[in-house]
Order: structure tokens, then sequence, then C-alpha cells
């Protein structure tokens, strides 16, 4: 059994709102001087940089979940974890397919770089990542379980892009059992107004898109070993792990 | 014939501001400019191929995208509708692109119609 101190949710300069020093080596070295165990780097409907943050965990000796925060049709954040880097990857070509192909315009969204293990620009995506998908909200959960995946709803308590301000409430027919909240502060009112929550683990992460917004090692997942499929079982196991 | 007679007035994002209608959250550039119409949706991937350029965009979307998309479309202003409010990231970026926000406790509606009659008389 461990206790990791985590940070599921960050963003690399691959989301064109996330600043440019947010490199895979820069997120990892960041991650590891705070003392972070466990980080996902999750970028807007793609997981391009993956491979480098998977790398440059392994140098540094700090456990990576390749994963992505998608947008659904709805407009939906919602986080996907992923037990493989090559799951993650075709995943990632799956939602690419589906999103609106509106080419990104840097100068007004931001760049879409795509980095090497070697910290070196190798690419940009050229359509715009922060779109929405065609991919609805009802069936992703099931989507992500065929990579060998786990999905929870990002910022459950904020007003943009969140599962409850664009659906309304949650569907009693959802099949999450993770949620992340924004401000643990909400979390009294929002089990109250939304019942489901209750059977959720709920996890705070940063959805950090600079360097220092990185979480501090405050908050722990526990977890039966420290390994990435242990991880992902926490999440797909909810309150009753 | 009435809607055909109707004056149609030419008001700019400043006149709009200088009404007292909303709030001002952001004096973005060219506040000179004419607003042409209004816009209402809250979805961005819609928002981004459809909102009309110098249209005043209403919206309860208060995220860094929706300045992003008013610059992409340019819209002559934003206007956030039932209270919602920009968050840090979105205010810093409407500075920086030089957005017009605006903000009202209004419903969407609301808000919008009180732009046309701005425009319609």
């Amino acid at each position: 059994m461990a206790e990791l101190y985590y940070d599921l949710h960050i963003h690399s300069c691959l989301s064109p709102c996330g600043d440019d020093d947010m490199t895979p080596n820069n997120i990892v070295g960041m991650s590891v001087i705070k003392g972070l165990d466990v980080i996902a780097v999750t970028d807007h409907n793609s997981c391009k940089n993956c491979p480098a943050v998977m790398a440059a965990a392994k140098e540094y000796g700090i456990l990576a979940i390749p994963g992505m925060e998608i947008n659904t049709s709805e407009e939906v954040h919602a986080v996907c974890l992923f037990e493989e880097l090559k799951a993650a990857m075709e995943f990632d070509a799956y939602v690419y397919e589906r999103l609106i192909p509106f080419p990104n315009k840097e100068e007004v969204f931001g760049k879409q770089q795509i980095y090497d293990a070697s910290d070196r620009v190798c690419g940009t995506v050229p359509n715009l990542l922060i779109n929405a998908s065609d991919i609805s909200f009802e069936g992703l959960w099931e989507l992500v379980r065929g990579y060998g995946g786990v999905m929870f709803p990002a910022h459950v308590d904020k007003m943009a892009n969140s599962l409850i301000a664009n659906l309304g409430f949650i569907p009693p027919d959802s099949q999450f059992v993770t949620a992340e909240v924004k401000d643990l502060g909400n979390l009294h009112r929002l089990k109250r107004e939304n019942p489901y929550l209750e059977r959720c683990r709920i996890i705070s992460n940063s959805d950090a898109h600079y360097l220092e917004h990185i979480h501090e090692p405050e908050l722990t997942l526990h977890v039966e070993e420290k390994s990435v499929g242990a991880v992902i079982e926490a999440l797909l196991n909810g309150v009753a792990g | 014939m009435d809607g055909e007679n109707r004056e149609e007035r030419q008001v700019t994002v400043k006149e709009l501001m200088d009404k007292q209608i909303f709030h001002i959250v952001n004096v973005g550039e060219e506040t000179d400019r004419q607003v042409t119409g209004v816009f209402c949706c809250d979805l961005l991937s819609i928002a981004m191929g459809r909102a009309p350029a110098d249209g005043a965009w209403v919206t309860v979307m208060g995220n860094v995208n929706t300045i992003a998309v008013a610059t992409l479309a340019d819209v002559s202003c934003v206007i956030m509708a039932e209270g919602a409010v920009l968050d840090e990231v979105a205010r810093a970026k409407a500075k920086e692109q030089g957005v017009t926000v605006l903000a009202t406790e209004e419903p969407v509606f609301e808000a919008a119609l009180k732009v046309h009659q701005e425009i319609h008389g």
C-alpha cells in the first residue's frame, strides 16, 4: 500500500493555452523538485507530448501516466488516463480524426508544440486542439475503457467546460467513479446538489498551464502499490477502492 | 411596415459602455467601432465559426478561450450574462488582446435585447 502525492491534470506547451515553458522536461523536473510521486500531462484533445513526458519521467525517476483532457461534443472537459503509452497514442489518433478540422492560429490561441525526449521541438499540431470533438460525454467511459484507460470529469465545480455546468446535472446513468474538483471548499455543496458524487473518489489537480501552478505535495492518492496500473485501478474503483 | 421604417442607429462600443447598462470588465482597443448586431451562444465551437464580425457576443462562458474566439471572430465586444465572470487568465488575455468585455447579472436574452434596442431603437 502507498500514499502518492499526485497531480494528474497538467498541460504542456502542446495545449495552445499552455505556457511555452511547459516543456515535458520542465514539467517533470518541476514535479520532482516539488516532491510529487505521480503526474499526468493531459493536453487538450492530444497525447502527442506523452512520449517525451514518459521518457523524461523515467530518467527523473517519477511516475508519469499518459493522458489527455478531452473536449466532448458538449464542450465538457474530461481527463482520460491510460495504462499504456501505445493505447494513449491510439486514442490520440482516434480523437484527432473527430476534432472539428479548424486550423490553429498561433497568434490568437497560442502554439501547439510537440517536443522530443531531449526537449527539442519536433513538430506542431495543425488543427486547433481546444476545439470540441464530436465524441459525446455519453459513451466516453466505455470508449476510454476500450483503450484500457479511465476517465473522470474535470473541474466539475467550474462554470466553464464542466460536466455539471454544461449539462446542468450529472447524467444518472454515468459510469465514472472519480471526479475532479478544482476547489475542495466547494465539495460539501457539490455533494449536496449532486448526490451522484457520494459514490465518487474526489480528487483535485492543478490544471496547470504554467510551471509554478503545478501542485505542491499536499493531497495523496491511496493505492495498492506505486505503479501506473495501481493508480488507474484506484481511479476505476472510486470510493470502493 | 413598422420594422422597415424603424430608424437604425449607429452605436459604437464606447457609446454602449457610456449607457451604463453593463458593468465594464475590460476596455479594449477600437472602442469607436460600430456594434452591428448581437450574437448569443455558449458553445465556443459554434461561436468560432458563426459569431458575426462587429457583433456584440453574449455568453456565460468566461474561459480564456472565449477571448481567443472573440479575437478570431472579430466581434466588437463580449458581454458576460447571468453574472458569469471571466477567470483570471481570461481577464489577462482580454487585456492583452484588447478585447472589450462587459458584464451583467441579466439573463442572456435580456442582455442581448438591450443591445438590440440600442441599435434598432
